[in-house]
């Protein structure tokens, strides 16, 4: 036997079938397995990828990487225009179709817990970037001081810049703790997400937020406005929205969040850069 | 509702979730994937090829040959 299962998401029953030509991981179609009231969405693997040792090698490829990722988060959102699905991390693999339902009675429970918390709910992901990032590695320095003449002077040059990159940082968060504060207002829960490195993401300015909220999906709209309204706010920065996501952020601990966050707040963002 | 514009994802957001999120079963095969190996992977992937130069945040070596001891990598 060489193929393995991997395993998307689970959900309730729902009444529509999967797109005939959903493709999966690896390229193989997803389909349903069902037990005891609850349904994984899982597709075959080839054993030869997805092995332990494999799968290790291949994580570190980013090509790899990067086709696995969007074929994952293309089967679940393709499943979250038909329900609301319980996604699962990437690359969970099990032997067989047994050994998927054995998981499933091991935690339907937890299961069913996650999926009436999250039913009807979706993510919206929202970013704030500093325009004027003060981290920027040398190069484009804007407006380049002169030559310091003197120590004294130079001394001076690197105070002042230090106080101007100071103000850009509190700036910067004052601006994503206001908006924070008023994006959860609307939120039934949120998640912050370390910042990412520009490096990854290729964008520019510093990024001082990167948050996730549960929102109804009825209530989606008036969210997304919120984050509209904010864009032109405030020069300086930028606020990106991304979604609607399946709640991939808040399948953590059963139940309620408190006190079960990353950690990773708005204040952790100024440790990252010092 | 403007602010959608239904480009290509960004890898990094999906990984923030993907590899970040989504509920952990510990399957049949990546029993010793725990997470925060799983994100430092990638992420020394990424930075890898994304650009060579710039430094990685992380600690620069890689995954060690031999199966990993995460017990120094916490903070």
């Amino acid at each position: 036997m060489t193929g393995l299962r991997y395993v998307y998401a689970v959900c309730r029953p729902f009444g529509t079938p999967l797109q005939a030509e959903l493709t999966g991981v690896a390229g193989a179609p997803a389909g349903l397995l069902h037990h005891h009231g609850l349904v994984a969405v899982v597709s075959t693997v080839p054993e030869a990828d997805f092995g332990e040792e494999a799968l290790k090698a291949h994580l570190e490829d980013l090509d790899w990487l990067a086709a696995t990722a969007r074929a994952h988060q293309g089967v679940v959102d393709a499943l979250t225009t038909v329900t609301t699905p319980l996604p699962l991390r990437l690359a969970t693999v099990f032997r067989d179709d047994s050994a998927v339902r054995v998981m499933i009675e091991a935690r339907e429970d937890h299961f069913r817990a996650l999926l009436d918390r999250l039913d009807g709910r979706v993510e919206w992901g929202v970013k704030v970037y500093a325009e004027e990032a003060a981290d920027e590695p040398a190069g484009s320095a804007p407006a380049a001081p002169e030559k310091p003449a003197s120590g004294r002077d130079y001394l001076r040059q690197r105070r002042a810049r230090g106080q101007a990159k100071e103000e850009t940082w509190q700036r910067a968060e004052r601006f994503a703790h206001a908006l924070h504060e008023r994006l959860s207002a609307r939120a039934e829960d949120f998640r912050l997400h370390p910042p990412q490195n520009s490096a990854l993401s290729r964008e520019s300015g510093l990024n001082v937020l990167n948050a996730a909220y549960l929102v109804p999906r009825a209530h989606s709209e008036e969210f997304v406005e919120l984050v509209d309204h904010t864009k032109d706010e405030e020069p300086g920065f930028r606020v990106e929205l991304t979604g609607p996501w399946a709640a991939y952020s808040f399948t953590g601990d059963t139940g309620n969040t408190a006190g079960t966050g990353d950690g990773a707040g708005v204040a952790d963002a100024g440790e990252e850069v010092s | 509702m403007t602010v959608v514009e239904r480009r290509e994802i960004a890898l990094v957001d999906l990984l923030d979730r993907l590899l970040a999120g989504g509920v952990v079963i510990t399957g049949d095969i990546t029993l010793r994937i725990a997470d925060v190996d799983l994100v430092r992977i990638d992420l020394n992937a990424l930075i890898s090829s994304v650009n060579a130069a710039v430094p990685s945040p992380f600690e620069p070596r890689l995954l060690p040959a031999g199966p990993a001891e995460p017990s120094e990598e916490v903070l």
